[in-house]
């Protein structure tokens, strides 16, 4: 370190929660001006580190350097007030508010004032957006902009941003980088956090490496391929997928007629006129962002909310419309949804009681009473073949991290041996080896002839398992897209609404 | 200042097993302080109400016979709490049961009907569970609270009973009081020991208690009401059926109550009067409650409060305690049981000075 002290830099910072070490002496440097990328998987401590960063968790031990003063920050607050600014996630707008109103929560001044600096800020930078609208009619990537100029409003040094890309289609995508190198020329500095390689080799300048709560390199990601940084990040290599292609098509198990189903909340997706249909032996895939239709489409076809035209959905040449979700299971439909704690699994009970959930007809129940040995064989195996990293069946759901939750999921509702299955967001929060197994697994489970729908906000995960691509936008279904002859940017071009013709 | 509630990770096992026997402790510090505050001899106050009951054979009996109404309630009560489908109204059920059971005995006073005893006690669960189950139909068909509908329920029920205690049923013979005939032998149950008035109505508790644990940890069913009731959502997603959870719930909480009703008044009344119930419905949610609705749990709670009823009796003699202090002192275990319950699913801790964000 030369001349200038580092804007902010951190050394051997720790932070423990319970039995989990979630960071481990983290030495951090970031210099103003420099997009910097804290890069790892799920679970690698980036999130802990940017909570002490941004003062929501303070660190066990360790130090931390503003401009080469040593700080402790007690809250936000207090970070805000150094001039560290953050982009959550998951946003923390009110939904009932204008843009205006939620701005005006956290930074001074009144309307009018604010709703010109929000203008002049959104000309500055390329983050357009109107103050007075409501943010329930905001998409996802106008919300993000919102949360951003709310940062921006306040002046900061350091803006870190929590995987913004995680919401946004990939024209939205390069807008926002476009924004963060206009800021950047302005002597901003940026933490990136993400799991995504080619972005941060795309984007950012420096790459602090994390790996199970510590740095494991520190590299200019610009020198380095992506599979380098993979193995910096995971600790070895990505396992290829290689999907066969060769499998057959025959008939269909489920399909969608002209489902239109109107919106059961008040900030729902009212779904329109959606037609699909998934064959014996294929992986279709629905991209699009969350919150589009994606919720209230799984729940349809689902039958956690019925259908009044029973016609509208057929599983195995049967009308389901109006058939319970239970009726649907029988027929050999099986769910993986997105929310896995409360509606996937029952936090509260055990792996056992949780296997009983859905895979009671496979013998664990006799005359009405629960067969415990069955139960628990049943149990021990998803553990055993789907690598469920836990004590045993008697552990509760909620004592789960998501990715072996999901793993457990999966395994239950694979042992059921559906003819059809619906999947949710399958590797969300699931780390890469498991993602890869996941994906692998499914891709298996085709090729011995199960019908699968996939929904998934990761293109590149839909790219590589799916025979067949439709995108979900405010509730409409594009037709079918075969994705070797189709590119990320027709899909993301439809992801934002654009018309059919426009993509193709 | 400020301070929050945050959920522990898991509730401490040992702490909920504790956690009834805690509650009875700060039940009785607090009694003692009100009974003082009252000008009442406190100590012999509490000793009357809790080791009173434990003195004599007699008393003993009694601590038994009023634990067989309240013992199969609550169990089937708590059934339909753990599907979180809330029957308030067994006080309702109960006096249904009763009024059913009763018909038998008014229609032939002289007795003579076979299976005179079983039979009134097969129309009082009857009754009850009737009574319950249009709740359940008003619930399932137009989405009404069955909270509020089997509580108000239970006030018509009341006036059912006074109706037909002041006419129709009325004891011809019996001096104008609103009360029914005396039954005759065959229409009451058998007691249990020379000299006591517990009958077989402890049995049916017992029974119902074994039948309600093998229900709740080995049938399919009663996991599905449980698995309603911890995480909806994933009951649907599951595919259990929403509105069998609920008529099952009601059913076997009405079943309940009217088998108590009918006990009571094939039991110690003897005939139909308007003080059937001395709040017996209502004394269940506790007991149920303070069991943690467990089955086993109930047990042991069921005894506990029958006990306060019989030692309350006797406080009210021997100390001169008010009637309601055995109201009070019910309300209390309640009470300091749920926030001992609170304090083992959450820990307290403190707000920082600045608001913080997400």
């Amino acid at each position: 370190m030369t001349g200038m002290p580092a804007l902010l830099s951190m050394h051997g910072v720790s932070k423990r929660y319970g039995k989990v070490q979630a960071n481990a002496e983290i030495d951090l440097t970031v210099e103003a001006g420099s997009i910097h990328a804290v890069l790892g998987e799920n679970g690698a401590g980036k999130s802990t580190l940017m909570k002490l960063i941004y003062g929501v968790e303070t660190p066990d031990a360790g130090q931390i350097a503003w401009n080469g003063t040593p700080v402790v920050l007690n809250s936000p607050g207090e970070a805000q007030k150094l001039g560290i600014g953050m982009v959550f996630q998951h946003f923390s707008l009110f939904e009932t508010l204008s843009v205006v109103q939620n701005v005006s929560l956290l930074v001074p001044g009144t309307r009018a004032e604010l709703s010109a600096r929000i203008r002049e800020l959104g000309a500055t930078f390329g983050l357009s957006v109107d103050p007075d609208a409501m943010v329930h009619t905001l998409s996802v990537g106008e919300r993000q902009r919102v949360e951003i100029i709310r940062c921006l409003l306040l002046e900061p040094k350091l803006l870190i941003l929590d995987e913004p890309t995680s919401v946004l289609p990939p024209q939205s995508v390069a807008l926002l980088f476009e924004t963060l190198r206009s800021l950047q020329a302005k002597g901003m500095a940026i933490l990136f956090i993400s799991h995504k390689l080619g972005e941060v080799r795309e984007l950012c300048d420096t790459a602090t490496i994390l790996r199970a709560g510590r740095v494991t390199a520190r590299v200019d990601p610009r020198d380095h391929d992506k599979s380098e940084l993979a193995r910096m990040m995971i600790g070895r290599e990505i396992p290829k997928i290689s999907a066969d292609t060769t499998h057959r098509v025959a008939e269909d198990r489920l399909v969608l007629n002209h489902l239109s189903l109107p919106s059961q909340t008040r900030f729902g997706t009212t779904l329109h006129d959606i037609s699909l249909s998934v064959k014996s032996g294929q992986i279709v895939g629905i991209a699009g962002i969350s919150g589009n239709g994606q919720a209230e489409l799984a729940a349809a076809i689902s039958g956690e909310v019925p259908v009044a035209d029973a016609g509208a959905i057929t599983l195995m040449g049967k009308p389901a419309g109006r058939l319970s979700a239970g009726a649907r299971r029988r027929l050999g439909f099986a769910f993986i949804p997105e929310e896995r704690l409360g509606r996937g699994a029952v936090p509260r009970m055990s792996l056992a009681d949780n296997t009983l959930l859905t895979a009671h007809g496979t013998g664990l129940v006799r005359r009405g009473f629960i067969r415990r040995a069955a139960e628990r064989a049943l149990t021990g195996r998803v553990i055993e073949e789907f690598d469920v990293r836990t004590a045993g069946p008697d552990v509760e759901a909620g004592n789960l991290s998501g990715g072996n939750l999901q793993k457990f999921m999966l395994g239950r509702e694979i042992m059921l041996a559906p003819k059809v299955m619906l999947v949710a967001q399958p590797t969300w929060g699931v780390d890469i080896g498991a993602a890869t197994a996941i994906r692998r697994r499914l891709l298996s489970m085709r090729d011995q002839g199960t019908a699968i729908l996939v929904i998934s906000e990761e293109l590149e995960e839909l790219f590589e398992i799916c025979d067949l691509l439709h995108v979900l936008h405010a509730g409409h279904l594009s037709g079918p897209r075969d994705p070797h002859v189709t590119t990320a940017a027709q899909i993301g071009t439809l992801m934002t609404g654009a018309s059919e013709g426009d993509a193709a | 200042m400020r301070y929050r509630l945050v959920a522990r990770e898991r509730a401490s096992r040992p702490m909920m097993l504790a956690a009834p026997f805690i509650a009875l402790g700060l039940t009785c510090l607090a009694s003692l302080i009100l009974f003082a505050a009252l000008g009442k001899p406190a100590g012999a106050a509490l000793h009357a109400l809790l080791l009173r009951p434990f003195l004599s054979w007699y008393s003993f009996t009694e601590v038994l016979l009023k634990m067989a109404p309240l013992l199969i309630i609550a169990q089937g009560l708590a059934i339909g709490f753990r599907a979180n489908v809330f029957n308030i109204g067994a006080e309702g059920q109960f006096i249904i049961g009763a009024i059913c059971a009763s018909a038998l005995p008014v229609w032939y006073p002289m007795g003579g009907v076979p299976f005179m005893w079983p039979l009134m006690v097969v129309m009082g669960a009857l009754g009850g569970m009737a009574y319950a189950l249009v709740a359940a139909g008003l619930r399932t068909r137009f989405g009404a609270s069955e909270i509020l509908v089997t509580l108000m329920m239970s006030l018509i029920a009341i006036q059912i009973l006074n109706y037909l205690l002041l006419g129709p049923w009325k004891d011809p013979m019996g001096f104008n009081f609103p009360q029914s005939v005396m039954f005759p032998r065959d229409a009451i149950l058998p007691t249990l020991f020379a000299g006591a008035r517990t009958n077989v109505s402890l049995y049916f508790a017992l029974v119902a208690s074994a039948l309600a644990w093998v229900m709740m940890r080995h049938h399919f069913q009663g996991y599905q009401l449980q698995v309603g009731g911890m995480a909806p959502r994933a009951a649907t997603y599951a595919g259990f059926d929403k509105r069998r959870a609920v008529w099952i719930s009601l059913a076997l909480g009405g079943i309940a109550a009217g088998i108590a009703g009918a006990s009571e008044v094939a039991g110690p009344m003897g005939q139909l009067q308007r003080s059937v119930s001395s709040g017996y419905g209502y004394a269940a949610i506790i007991v149920a409650y303070v069991g943690g609705l467990n089955p086993i749990g109930i047990v042991a709670s069921s005894f506990l409060i029958s006990v306060v009823y019989i030692g309350g009796d006797a406080a009210t003699v021997s100390a001169g305690l008010p009637v309601a202090a055995t109201q009070v002192f019910q309300g209390m275990l309640l009470v300091f049981y749920l926030i001992c319950l609170t304090f083992i699913r959450y820990r307290i801790e403190q707000v920082p000075g600045v608001a913080v964000r997400a």
